[in-house]
């Protein structure tokens, strides 16, 4: 039986449409993000999950009650669930310690029993000599610590976490990423992430939900998601692309400039004549020479029209003879071309996905 | 194109109705426990604001004992002429009043905020002052300065130069109007001093690099941009003189003319015409709805969007040779309003008979023991005013929190909680005296018979009050982040909990700001008290206007004085609180 099920959720805030039809189903301990852009309505339905707002249709099951529908709602005290917020929500009028304790004390944990497990959180957090201080006086890592402390040590049927990276400078938020992901592996609590950063959500996550206006596009762990996206939201939205139109003609599919056997294009059902393909900047490698095709591998020559060096990559842009297709191609530091220079581009058509 | 937004909305119509009551319902049931609460607090505001406005409007319209509908009471307020010159004594004084306080309050604001005259700490400290002297202890001072006779100005006047008679007679209109200026003009001062602190050196360099000299810079920059904020100081100063009771009735009635609020407190003369005072009450509701309304207008407009800038680098102004004169015109001001009335006050409370002048040998602490200690009168009225007051600031804090969480919260849905805000603001908008009347009709009789008790007077200073409690609540309930609750809320913790152990700590010393803003007029609350208080429930206020034609002015300036130390103490923990421009500070009206 799965831990939590969302079934047909959806919510109306009068004319506006936030959340449409909702199907997500969490398998116990499982970590499950929601991803996309601002607007999208993944924090809606974070607070639905959390009982802060009531789905207008739908349900929301947690081991198999319904704890959400449109008629009632379990208030969220009642809901045996904890949830890191966006600003943190550390109560400025606590210490560290009580700020962690306080769901033990309202749960009517004994005192010297409250003590052991928030010393044994806060070692787990690394906050173990700050626990007398008070919030102000911790760095926004050491809030973010605290709050995950806090909602891990009363040991949630559920944790939510609202964009709980976003306030916190780059280099903390990559090292964040992996310490909630240590943390998830070391507890195994059953976990809707929400978060607009697709590498935040890559890092941490089981499986990745990503919702654009209101609806899932598609939710797939983060390795499918990358090489199979099934709509041009998600192909577009994670990572970079390039979209390629094509037409099929029987056998073969023609991409204006270059054209790949239909049998190699992996799609559901049969291709429709219009064929719209992602094609992903690292499956696409520039040669001076024809390397020579064959081997699921297609060549065309075309050149460089505009670069850019990133230092940990190059950022390529060619264009195909006869074609005004862009497409966009990531090579390594020492590969250089000049602008204007003919380039053999070469495509790995086991790479190529079919969105249409 | 009209008819596509007529058909949108025809065809959204079907999905209101079937989803509002739903939604309701929803947020009925999560209203958890704590509903009753809520509940309890929109029935005091119920009780508080709406029926005795009710009540006031019914008792127009009704014959006193029977209760059947009449006009009468309408009739019989406008069918004298002396009615009616009341009422336009009443519009001279807030206009000349009004007028007098911009050329009081407007070269002090741009004195202190733009140029680098020098002493502006004392002007600051002197208007400070102002604020602290209650209008009626104001208008005793003036009583003791140029009192027709015996005034301090008139006796130099009449040694000076050898006259007859004494040239300042302070009991007409002339001498209202001044009296009323000089407390009602720091609004003028704080409205356009926070305006002008908000326009950029900037625009006037602009003007400057355009040719355009200082002088015309500031007429022709400056000015206009902090008229809108100098029109609505004006308008407000107009309705307190209106509204105002203390003075007039202290300076008016001597000199044998009548303004609106004296004309209404003769009709509660025995026996008390109630019907014909809520009657003639309405015009000075209405004219008073209507200037706030236009206030609101003014200040909203659009096209003064400089105003709300961060205002960039700003300079002051060298004045050059001319700084003396402005500071002596400021030190002219601050002397009609704070030094001279402030300076006989003390004479007088510290004098044996205040007539003998300042000599070391009329000094004594007398009156002030006599006032505070020996006599029961004053000494009850001392501890009445301190317990009225201090319960209507909480009553007042606890309601205005309620309903400032509740509507911030959006416990009840934004409609309603729109409607909660209207009335918790509304009484911001009606005379004290107009309140109290209607207080008078709405809780004289059984079932709710309050008059003559102490909690007629705490309920309406309450009231009185409450858009102030109310100002602040909101202001601090918005500082929190509703997150804070909600994580109480997630790990098991009720809304109660959240309150009890988040919302009131942090909001503890907002609060307590907040209490001693309601509490300080409470202290010297004049207009609603007189109207309420009874034999058993006299505050220091009501005394020294009951005291004022026995001519006895050392023990007046013994219960000013008391008045103004009990305002001073309270307004340094202020100060400690929440730091030193709480008073002054301008809120949004």
């Amino acid at each position: 039986m799965s831990k939590l099920v969302l079934r047909n959720v959806s919510r109306v805030f009068g004319e506006f449409t936030a959340v449409e039809n909702f199907n997500l189903a969490l398998e116990e301990g499982e970590l499950v993000s929601l991803l996309g852009p601002s607007g999208c309505g993944k924090t809606t339905t974070l607070r639905m999950i959390a009982g802060f707002m009531t789905p207008t249709a739908g349900t929301i099951e947690l081991d198999g009650q319904v704890i959400s529908s449109a008629n009632s709602s379990l208030p969220p005290e009642k809901r045996q669930m904890s949830m890191i917020f966006q600003s943190y929500a550390i109560w400025p009028n606590m210490t560290v310690a009580e700020n962690v304790g306080f769901g033990l004390k309202i749960r009517k944990v004994k005192p010297e029993e409250i003590r052991r497990r928030v010393a044994e959180i806060l070692d787990v957090v690394q906050l173990g000599a700050l626990s007398e201080r008070y919030p102000a006086e911790l760095s926004g890592g050491q809030q973010q610590r605290v709050a995950l402390a806090r909602s891990i040590v009363v040991k949630p049927a559920v944790l939510l976490l609202d964009e709980p990276l976003s306030n916190l400078d780059a280099n903390l938020r990559e090292e964040m990423r992996f310490e909630i992901r240590r943390l998830h592996d070391e507890f195994k609590i059953t976990t809707v992430y929400v978060t607009h950063d697709q590498a935040e959500a890559m890092v941490t996550s089981d499986r990745i939900a990503v919702m654009n206006k209101g609806r899932i596009e598609q939710i797939d762990a983060p390795y499918a998601l990358y090489g199979r996206p099934k709509t041009k939201f998600v192909a577009g939205f994670i990572g970079r692309t390039n979209f390629v139109e094509g037409k099929a003609n029987g056998e073969a599919v023609h991409f204006g400039g270059f054209s790949v056997p239909a049998q190699t294009l992996q799609a559901e059902g049969k291709l429709s004549p219009d064929v719209l393909v992602s094609i992903r900047p690292q499956s696409i490698h520039l040669h001076k020479q024809n390397p020579g095709g064959g081997n699921g591998r297609c060549c065309v020559q075309g050149s460089v029209l505009r670069r850019a060096y990133l230092g940990e990559y190059w950022d390529y842009h060619v264009t195909l003879p006869g074609s005004a297709q862009l497409l966009r191609v990531t090579a390594r530091p020492q590969e250089v071309f000049d602008e204007g220079q003919p380039v053999w581009i070469e495509i790995d058509t086991a790479q190529l996905t079919v969105i249409s | 194109m009209g008819e596509g937004i007529a058909g949108r909305a025809a065809a959204g119509t079907p999905v209101a109705p079937a989803a509002a009551p739903s939604a309701f319902g929803q947020r009925w049931r999560h209203l958890d426990k704590s509903s009753w609460v809520w509940l309890l607090a929109i029935a005091v505001l119920l009780f508080l604001v709406v029926n005795p406005l009710f009540r006031l409007l019914l008792a127009s319209v009704q014959e006193q004992d029977t209760g059947a509908f009449t006009l009468a009471n309408y009739a019989a307020a406008y069918s004298r002429s002396r009615y009616v010159d009341a009422l336009v004594h009443s519009l001279v004084l807030g206009t000349s009043s009004a007028l007098l306080c911009l050329a009081f309050g407007l070269p002090l604001a741009w004195a202190v905020s733009r140029t680098d005259m020098p002493g502006k700490g004392l002007i600051w400290i002197s208007i400070l002052g102002t604020f602290v002297i209650p209008p009626y202890l104001g208008a005793v001072g003036w009583m003791l300065l140029a009192g027709p006779n015996a005034g301090w100005l008139n006796r130099f006047a009449i040694e000076l130069t050898g006259m007859q008679k004494g040239p300042f007679n302070i009991y007409s209109m002339p001498g209202l109007v001044l009296v009323t200026a000089c407390y009602s003009f720091p609004y003028v001062f704080v409205f356009t001093k926070s305006a002008l602190d908000l326009v950029s050196s900037e625009m006037e360099d602009a003007a400057n690099i355009l040719g355009c000299g200082n002088f015309k810079a500031t007429l022709s920059i400056t000015l206009p941009l902090v008229l809108p904020a100098i029109l609505a100081a004006l308008i407000l100063v107009f309705l307190e003189a209106i509204a105002l009771f203390g003075s007039p009735a202290l300076l008016a009635l001597p000199g044998r003319f009548h303004v609106v609020t004296t004309q209404l407190w003769q009709f509660f003369e025995f026996p008390p015409k109630v019907g014909v005072a809520a009657a003639y009450a309405m015009p000075l509701l209405a004219i008073t709805v209507f200037l706030f309304w236009l206030q609101r207008r003014i200040t909203h407009r659009k096209g003064y969007v400089a105003l709300t800038g961060k205002g960039g680098e700003r300079r002051p102004i060298k004045l050059g040779g001319w700084k003396w004169p402005l500071l002596g015109y400021c030190l002219a001001v601050c002397t009609l309003s704070f030094f001279m009335p402030m300076v006989v006050i003390c004479q007088a409370a510290l004098a044996k008979a205040w007539g003998r002048g300042f000599r070391l040998d009329n000094l004594t602490f007398d009156n002030l023991y006599f006032t505070l200690f020996e006599n029961t009168l004053t000494r009850n009225a001392t501890i009445n005013t301190f317990v009225y007051a201090g319960s209507a600031a909480l009553i007042a804090i606890a309601l205005a929190l309620c309903i400032a969480y509740i509507v911030n919260r959006q416990l009840v849905g934004k409609k309603l909680g729109n409607v909660l805000s209207f009335l918790t603001m509304a009484p911001f908008v009606i005379p004290g005296i107009v309140l109290a009347i209607g207080f008078y009709a709405a809780y004289t009789r059984p079932p709710l018979l309050l008059y003559g008790s102490a909690w007629i007077l705490i309920l309406a200073f309450a009231t009185r009050f409450l858009p102030i409690a109310y100002a602040n609540s909101n202001a601090a309930i918005r500082s929190i982040n509703p997150e804070l609750e909600d994580a109480v809320r997630i790990l098991g913790g009720t809304r109660f909990t959240a309150i009890r152990r988040v919302v009131a700590p942090l909001l503890k010393r907002s609060l307590a700001g907040a209490f001693i803003l309601v509490f300080i007029p409470g202290t010297r609350e004049l207009s609603s008290a007189i109207f309420l208080s009874s034999i058993n429930t006299q505050v220091l206020s009501v005394l020294l206007f009951d005291k004022s034609d026995e001519g006895n002015f050392e023990m007046l300036a013994a219960i000013g004085v008391i008045l103004v130390l009990i305002t001073v103490v309270f307004i340094l923990i202020g100060f400690r609180l929440m730091g030193r421009d709480f008073m002054l500070r301008r809120t949004a009206a």
